[in-house]
């Protein structure tokens, strides 16, 4: 029952005494763990001997967010038994040019969902399993696929894959710089066991991501207010690499201040809480801040469409905290959080368990309810134009009052998913130049280049599409370079 | 008793799943667990038997350990599942003794041989354990039938009684009414499930076990052990039958219906329970726990010898060794019937009826979207 499998195979595997070292460690090195390192690594694998991986984080926390990733976009002409209907790459590109506006790199974005369509079969090569329609196949997504069990399920494939083909997987292995000559890059310094070595290899492909688990970082553009803020995903995620290819005048990619960050359980971890800290309740009543004071239209887009600017709102009021409240008519009616709301009989008793002033919050609900004259009943699954009456910010759709004992609330904080800050490449995955042209064997894929195709905004599942479709074209232009 | 700690625990980590759902395309504990949002004990206690400890949804976990949020379906409800079983137990004092698994059960078998050569030298006399017995009724000249049957048929009703007290507690705490209960088409469909074992894959072509690689070996070995009972079962049946119907006593020709019938299902039973032990040797450690390793080891330890003793006895049955084998067999045998309403052997109750209540579910689920006009 013991399947063969090659030595160097061990999860626990770091950088040893024994490891390739020195300026021919490898044909291609990929810094990063993650769904674009290993699309990288894979597909040099197919054309060169030597790919070694360098993952930062301990093997049981490998794979950076790909971790918490459930599902990829991909543009498809036909249905099959995960996707339904059509998807076309002009549709794709619309949705793309929606969220994130008409000043992306065009060519890119074009090439990343063109190259999209075969992503899955790609995928499935490597080992990715899907998920199979649960409740009839109406349900089937028609922009995503799903993959079985999530990132960590794909991660664990791709892994096994990886290693199979005879990737050398090095974990706990953090690059801390990288070295030069000219526009080419010799070595990458990776710190392993409290020592320091240089690994060189013909070609590195940087898919190590942003950096929004590295506070100090964010703290730089937001000031204390970062220290308030959640990460979603990998703790790992410190922008360590992306700082010293700056550094080493790689061309930079979006807003340095940006990142995506949706409205997260103010109770969650500050780290890796993932997809179970988000809160959906959102729609279903008001949102205050510490002053007990609205401060944005609650109902103003359905709620799949609105839920990524929460995050943002939420840091930019004192204390970057705000609660959400709703009543027993609204309870259940959205997916839980992991953490159970507070409950209180009366408005002015939820106002001291939440630490607010109860009578700025009695003033804030009583208001809330006497602008409301309509009298519809509220539907969820469409924007049903049951709004305030002149009240500021006004909350367009779902409004209803907020009346029937218990009332709830959940303590919510900005919980930042990835920064959109990178590094600029063309259509080559090669890094460029701030004083103009490419390295020569420098390639970046995933996060850390995803600010070339998404400037801002989100689209559910496209970071999987940029990470598959960048780590496949960084890994072969990789490949093709230490060959050429 | 650890029920409590243990829902709770289960409670808390389900909520966790419930609000994350990545992994409902592995088996029918997510889909269930989705259709509700609040979990009371019962629904807790239904859940864990759903599961078939097929392990996929642990390695997908991104907050499985060393997240804080430790999430271990797989040992927690494995846990639920045990308090399930030892819930039928008068006492917590019982229940004490009944965690001691393999010390357990290696007392329970020495009391029983303790028991029975004392038996069998007041009754059958010194000799009889030690002298070939041969043609039929070889094996009354050692243990008398009314011996042998009288409390063979006393455990076994004792058995049966248990575990149907338990399946009404369990439908009860699951709040499954016997009205609904008796729905034809949620039994036979949980049937076939509970048969196929339906939802021990996952999802993929097998499930993780004994690691992280997906296998059939466990789905086989649960075959040989499940199909060999079943068998080692319609041999005593048969057997039964020769005896009382058509009068032909024990011992039966190699090529008789119960003794082949019997030792392929000896055999199977004896390679089921070698191999199944063999994988829980080599189990990922962090799926395990001393109570499961209890459950589990002891009953297939018990099973297994009991299986073994049961072929050696036909082995060596015209030899001086008959007595001795036959006493070592029913002390082993005793000590399956004693122990099965509260080890693994007890699971496929609980499991069973916990597919019926999925069942029922789901079809009142389907039910609901049709009447909407879709889901």
């Amino acid at each position: 029952m013991h399947e063969p499998r090659p030595a160097h195979a061990r999860a626990d595997r770091r950088l040893h005494n024994s490891a390739p070292t020195g300026e021919s460690a490898a044909d291609v090195i990929v810094v990063g763990g993650g769904n674009a390192a290993l699309c990288a690594a894979m597909t040099a694998r197919h054309k060169v001997e030597r790919v070694i991986v360098l993952e930062r984080a301990p093997a049981d926390q490998r794979g950076g967010n790909t971790r918490h990733t459930r599902n990829i976009r991909h543009a498809h002409q036909e249905s099959d038994a995960h996707v339904i209907g059509t998807y076309e790459e002009s549709e794709l590109w619309e949705d793309l040019v929606q969220v994130s506006g008409a000043d992306i790199n065009e060519e890119l974005a074009r090439l990343t969902i063109h190259e999209s369509v075969s992503c899955p079969a790609f995928m499935e090569a490597h080992g990715a399993n899907w998920q199979p329609p649960l409740r009839g196949t109406l349900n089937l997504a028609r922009t995503n696929r799903f993959f079985l069990g999530g990132g960590k399920a794909l991660l664990n494939a791709y892994y096994a894959t990886a290693e199979a083909m005879g990737v050398q997987i090095y974990y706990d292995s953090p690059v801390k710089d990288l070295t030069f000559d000219g526009s080419r890059c010799t070595a990458v310094i990776v710190e392993s066991n409290g020592e320091r070595r240089a690994l060189g290899a013909r070609s590195i492909v940087i898919a190590s991501g942003g950096f929004e688990a590295n506070l100090d970082w964010l703290e730089r553009y937001w000031g204390p207010a970062a220290r308030n803020f959640i990460v979603r995903g990998s703790r790992f995620n410190d922008g360590v690499v992306l700082e010293r290819l700056l550094h080493a005048g790689a061309k930079a990619i979006g807003d340095p201040k940006g990142f995506h960050a949706v409205a997260v359980d103010a109770r969650a971890p500050r780290f890796d809480g993932g997809i179970v800290t988000r809160i959906d309740s959102v729609p279903f009543g008001i949102v205050v801040n510490s002053q007990g004071v609205r401060f944005s239209d609650e109902g103003q887009d359905l709620w799949p469409r609105r839920y990524a600017s929460w995050g943002r709102l939420i840091a930019e009021q004192p204390g970057q905290v705000a609660y959400s409240l709703f009543d027993s008519k609204m309870h259940g009616r959205f997916i839980p959080g992991v953490n159970p709301p507070l409950k209180a009989s009366t408005i002015g008793e939820l106002a001291g368990a939440l630490g607010l002033a109860p009578i700025a919050l009695e003033r804030t609900v009583s208001e809330f309810n006497r602008s409301l004259t309509g009298n519809g009943r509220v539907d969820f699954s469409q924007l049903d134009h049951l709004s305030s009456n002149g009240l500021l910010p006004p909350k367009s759709n779902w409004a209803q009052r907020i009346d029937t004992p218990d009332f709830y609330a959940y303590p919510l904080r900005p919980g930042i998913t990835f920064t959109y800050r990178g590094v600029e490449v063309d259509s080559d995955a090669r890094v460029k130049r701030e004083e103009g042209g490419t390295f020569d064997n420098l390639f970046a894929a995933g996060e850390v280049m995803a600010g070339n195709v998404l400037t801002k905004g989100y689209l559910a599942g496209i970071g999987m599409t940029i990470g598959t479709v960048f780590g496949r074209i960084a890994g072969k232009s990789a490949a093709n370079y230490a060959t050429g | 008793m650890q029920l409590v700690d243990h829902v709770q625990d289960a409670r808390r980590q389900l909520e966790i799943c419930n609000s994350c759902r990545y992994c409902e395309g592995y088996c029918g504990v997510f889909p269930a667990l989705e259709r509700r949002t609040e979990l009371a004990d019962g629904d807790v206690k239904f859940l864990a038997n759903m599961c078939h400890d097929c392990r996929a949804c642990y390695y997908a976990c991104p907050f499985a350990e060393p997240h804080e949020f430790a999430v271990n379906l797989p040992v927690i409800l494995g846990q639920v599942r045990a308090a399930t079983y030892r819930e039928q137990l008068p006492t917590t004092r019982l229940a004490a003794v009944a965690r001691a698994g393999l010390r357990r059960d290696a007392l329970l078998t020495f009391i029983g041989l303790l028991i029975l050569v004392a038996t069998v030298l007041k009754v059958s006399g010194s000799s009889s354990l030690v002298v070939a017995h041969v043609g039929p009724g070889a094996f009354y000249e050692v243990v008398p039938w009314v011996l042998m049957a009288g409390p063979g048929l006393l455990l076994g009703v004792y058995v049966v009684t248990v575990l149907s007290i338990g399946a009404w507690r369990f439908m009860r705490d699951t709040e499954s009414s016997p009205s609904q209960v008796l729905d034809l088409q949620a039994l036979a469909t949980a049937g076939w499930e509970a048969l196929t074992l339906r939802w021990l894959k996952g999802g993929e072509e097998g499930c993780r076990y004994p690691q992280n690689r997906v296998s059939r070996s466990r789905y086989y070995l649960h075959f040989l052990v499940f199909g060999g009972f079943a068998l080692a079962f319609l041999a005593t049946a048969i057997a039964a039958f020769y005896q009382e119907v058509l009068g032909i006593l024990p011992p039966y020709s190699l090529l008789s219906a119960p003794v082949i019938t019997g030792s392929i299902g000896g055999i199977a039973m004896i390679i089921g329970c070698t191999g199944m032990l063999w994988l829980k040797w080599h189990t990922d450690r962090r799926l395990t726990s001393d109570e499961l390793v209890e459950l589990d080891v002891s009953f297939l330890v018990t099973l297994g010898l009991s299986s073994l003793t049961g072929m050696l006895l036909l082995a060596f049955r015209g030899s001086p060794l008959l007595g001795s084998l036959l006493v070592l067999h029913l002390a082993c045998l005793g000590t399956l019937y004693i122990t099965a309403p509260y080890t693994k052997f007890a699971h496929f109750v609980y499991r069973y009826a916990a597919l019926v209540r999925n069942r029922l579910e789901s079809a009142r689920e389907i039910a609901a979207q049709a009447s909407e006009g879709g889901p």
